[in-house]
């Protein structure tokens, strides 16, 4: 056991009870990784409490000790965010997985923050669904989308976790339970929910969650086009919205992705295709059709080989099989890879292509593309086989951050920055800009106990006013003075 | 050459000040500090491939469809009047299109403000995805200056519709017109807003829709249809203003419970939201209307001098419980990033935090 105090452990014991409180070596292992598992830290014990109660009395007992705790979900985080402290507690939240109340009438669905993202619009089905839908969705819990601001594919259209999220039971940093938002709709006072949501656990522990549910669309349509290049297929894209459609999910997925998923998914794509571009229409039946008729013209004009339209469910399902196969499919084709996370404006779509292979050529590294065409988010797949090659392709896929930011777009969009992405922070960012989150966290976490170490660049201690006075430039010009 | 958004933080650094818009919310508490125009911010950085613009705070609202129109889009917040953009994201005004497209929070992508120690600090981005950094924008949304004063921002445009048509059902009776609401709000009919209105007695569900299909999809709704449809929906804007207005957040399934509670009343509100604009009689007694309808929250908005007094920032309207915490006093907040001195700072469009 690392640096946590005995007392520490025997009070987690007595809130959670003995099997509730996890401090043997082995067993803490389970808990060192999130989903990137390029970072390990075992942590000083974990915690598993079963209710909303019990939480609070745990983060009042790590408060009480001055330790560090972090909340984990399913730990299937892309970014590190999950990452233990080596002195801190973990606080796991997988037991906390009931559907409170479901009120269809207000579209409206409360559920403890255990609950996985599928079991959402399982709760609210046949009539309503959930709509942000990351690739994880069977397994990631609904905490963890909530610290993430998760999306998926369906968000061009639909909107992230923040727009559905109305309402948050959270712990703060000294035990206190405080509700945010509730059911209803745009209340008055600071945007607290809009503030929490995405905040990567780094702010409050989240206990009980308002979501919005919406009906479900009275038809879908969804297609594949096969292309040459991915710039054929970008330029459909840009036909597509450029038209005023906006599909509920478009993506894409370049030759190497598609060699790696069909073999796993079956879906019948063509080995060969330089590019597939899926992309599905939702709504109306009248408006559907329309545009569907519009979407796969602007396939064709933009020289796609092949337009394949889904006959019913079933073939739509196998389409995006492919899709969401595509990560887990990359070990038949590479020994490893890192995942990026990175946005561009789509209209740079093509620029940030050319980028990314002009990088994969100078470090002899394959790299595959998958991503949300709509809203510009690429998630390149860094391939390598060896562990010299390791640092090599790290290096690249940072690189290709880099050219995401020179192009006027994020580090990430939908992974989050977590432990992984804190160090290219403050290129996106300005010192003002990172003072004014440090603002915001220290107004929540004065302590820093909620997850530290994650997302702000360097550790800063709250009430540290960042370097030393400086005259402002409009003092420095003679504009204004200060009095 | 100092930007505009550098004149503004330097203003901040030398004391409290009263942010002025258009001038045209004067919500909330006076404020005792000289005024801090927003005219100057202006700015307009339009990527129509990205369905993107960064606006200068001072731009007004209303001046803005017709720029995007020409290229097809439009920027999907439609609040009653003249203000600025500024002032819309810092009061978290909007109208029908909340019911399709949310509120500013929800189409706010990026924002910029000037802080109280003098400096400029941005949040978010002009990238419709993105989850780098904590929320800004959505912090400034709804804030009325009391972090700072927005001097840009970056908000996600949609695609304009060609055509609308709305759907009328008119009702006599506020029971049924909820479970009429209750009905079509569980269909998916991807409308672009859903309102209802009431006039002491009688009143009507709007439904509209847009699209090629717009008129064939309003008369499966209902018999009346309206083709030509601005008229009605400026006038669903404009009455959520008045002399005397109280905006009532509600559920759906609570519609019927507010309407009653003031007989004879007005209103106009979204039905899918919940939210209702309240037109009540000058010598009216709003303490009354929050009993009667706990534990929703009301906001006066416009009222005679005689009814002031009630902040539209009030936190005491909300559950008590919101507040409990002595760590995240939202005062807390509002300290952190407006000195903590104890003095105002930063107050708009008359409202200020509590100090």
């Amino acid at each position: 056991m690392a640096d946590v105090g005995s007392e520490l452990i025997a009070r987690l014991r007595d809130i959670c009870g003995e099997r509730h409180v996890v401090t043997h070596a082995h067993q803490l292992k389970t808990y060192e990784s999130d989903g990137l598992l390029h970072y390990a830290v075992t942590p000083g014990a974990v915690v598993l409490p079963g209710s909303a109660d019990e939480v609070a009395a745990v983060v009042g007992a790590c408060y009480a000790a001055g330790t560090p705790f972090v909340a984990r979900g399913a730990g299937s985080g892309l970014s590190g965010g999950a990452l233990p402290v080596a002195d801190g507690i973990v606080i796991a939240l997988s037991r906390l997985r009931r559907v409170l109340e479901v009120d269809l009438d207000n579209g409206r669905v409360v559920v403890e923050p255990g609950v996985t993202n599928v079991e959402v619009t399982a709760a609210v089905a046949p009539g309503f669904f959930y709509p942000p839908d990351p690739s994880s969705q069977i397994v990631c819990t609904i905490g963890g989308n909530v610290a993430e601001n998760s999306g998926g594919a369906h968000c061009l259209k639909y909107g992230f976790t923040t727009n559905y999220v109305t309402g948050l039971e959270v712990v703060l940093t000294d035990g206190t339970v405080v509700e945010v938002g509730g059911a209803r709709a745009d209340l008055p006072g600071y945007d607290l929910l809009g503030a929490l949501v995405g905040s990567e656990g780094t702010l409050a522990v989240v206990t009980k969650i308002t979501l919005r549910v919406v009906p479900v669309p009275e038809a879908v349509r969804t297609l594949v086009a096969f292309f040459d290049s991915l710039l054929d297929a970008g330029e459909a894209v840009t036909a597509i919205t450029g038209a005023g459609v906006v599909p509920a999910a478009i993506e894409m997925m370049d030759n190497l992705a598609i060699q790696a998923a069909e073999p796993m998914a079956n879906a019948g794509f063509p080995l060969d295709a330089g590019a597939a571009l899926l992309v599905e229409l939702d709504g109306s039946e009248q408006e559907c059709d329309a545009r569907f008729e519009e979407v796969e013209a602007f396939c064709r004009d933009a020289g796609a080989n092949e337009v394949r339209v889904a006959a019913d469910a079933a073939e739509a399902a196998r389409f995006w099989r492919a899709r969401k196969a595509a990560f887990a499919a990359m070990g038949r084709i590479a020994h490893a890879y890192y995942v990026q996370d990175g946005v561009i404006p789509r209209t740079k779509l093509g620029e940030v292509l050319q980028r990314i292979s002009a990088l994969s050529e100078e470090y002899g590294l394959r790299v595959a593309n998958v991503f949300h065409a709509g809203d510009g988010n690429l998630h390149p797949l860094v391939c390598y086989d060896s562990d010299e090659d390791a640092e090599r392709a790290a290096e690249l896929s940072e690189r290709i951050l880099d050219a995401c930011l020179e192009l006027g777009g994020s580090i990430t969009g939908e992974h989050g920055v977590g432990y992984d992405k804190k160090k290219h922070m403050g290129k996106q960012f300005s010192e003002p800009d990172l003072a004014a989150f440090q603002m915001l966290r220290c107004a929540f976490d004065p302590h820093g106990l909620a997850n530290p170490g994650k997302v702000m660049p360097t550790p800063r201690l709250c009430g540290e006013v960042p370097g030393v006075y400086r005259r402002h430039p409009l003092e420095e010009a003679g504009v204004a003075e200060r009095f | 050459m100092p930007s505009a958004s550098e004149v503004v933080a330097a203003r901040l650094v030398s004391g409290p000040a009263r942010i002025v818009g258009a001038g045209t919310r004067p919500w909330g508490r006076p404020v005792n500090a000289a005024a801090l125009e927003t005219a100057a911010l202006k700015g307009w950085d339009h990527e129509p491939g990205d369905f993107t613009v960064v606006i200068g705070a001072g731009e007004r609202v209303s001046e803005i469809g017709a720029r995007l129109a020409e290229h097809g889009q439009m920027l999907a917040l439609d609040p009653p009047g003249h203000g600025t953009v500024g002032g819309l994201v810092a009061t978290a005004d909007s109208g029908p299109m909340r019911h399709r497209y949310g509120a500013p929070r929800d189409l706010v992508i990026g924002v910029q403000m000037a802080l109280a120690d003098g400096t400029v600090a941005r949040g978010g981005g002009r990238v419709i995805k993105n989850v780098a950094g904590y929320d800004l924008p959505k912090l400034a949304a709804g804030s009325y200056g009391t972090l700072g004063v927005i001097t840009e921002v970056a908000v996600r445009l949609h695609p304009r519709p060609e055509a609308w048509a709305t759907a009328v059902i008119h009702h006599d009776d506020v029971d049924a017109l909820q479970r009429d609401a209750l009905r079509l709000a569980r269909m998916p009919l991807e409308a672009e807003a859903f309102d209802l209105r009431w006039d002491g007695g009688r009143g009507s569900l709007l439904v509209r829709f847009a699209g090629s299909a717009a008129a064939e999809r309003a008369a499966k709704v209902a018999g009346e249809v309206i083709e030509d449809d601005e008229d009605v929906w400026a006038q669903q804007r404009a009455r959520q203003r008045g002399d005397f207005v109280v905006r009532v957040h509600a559920l759906p399934t609570e519609i019927a419970r507010v309407l009653r509670a003031v007989p004879g009343a007005t209103a106009v509100g979204r039905a899918g939201v919940g939210t209702i604009w309240l037109q009540v009689p000058s010598a009216f007694d709003v303490t009354q209307l929050r009993g009667a309808i706990t534990p929703l929250t009301c906001v006066v908005l416009d009222a005679p001098p005689s009814s002031r007094g009630t902040d539209p920032f009030s936190l005491k309207a909300r559950p008590e419980r919101t507040l409990a915490s002595p760590a995240l006093a939202v005062d807390t907040l509002a300290s952190h990033f407006d000195g903590d001195d104890g003095s105002t700072r930063v107050a708009a469009g008359g409202s200020t935090r509590r100090s």
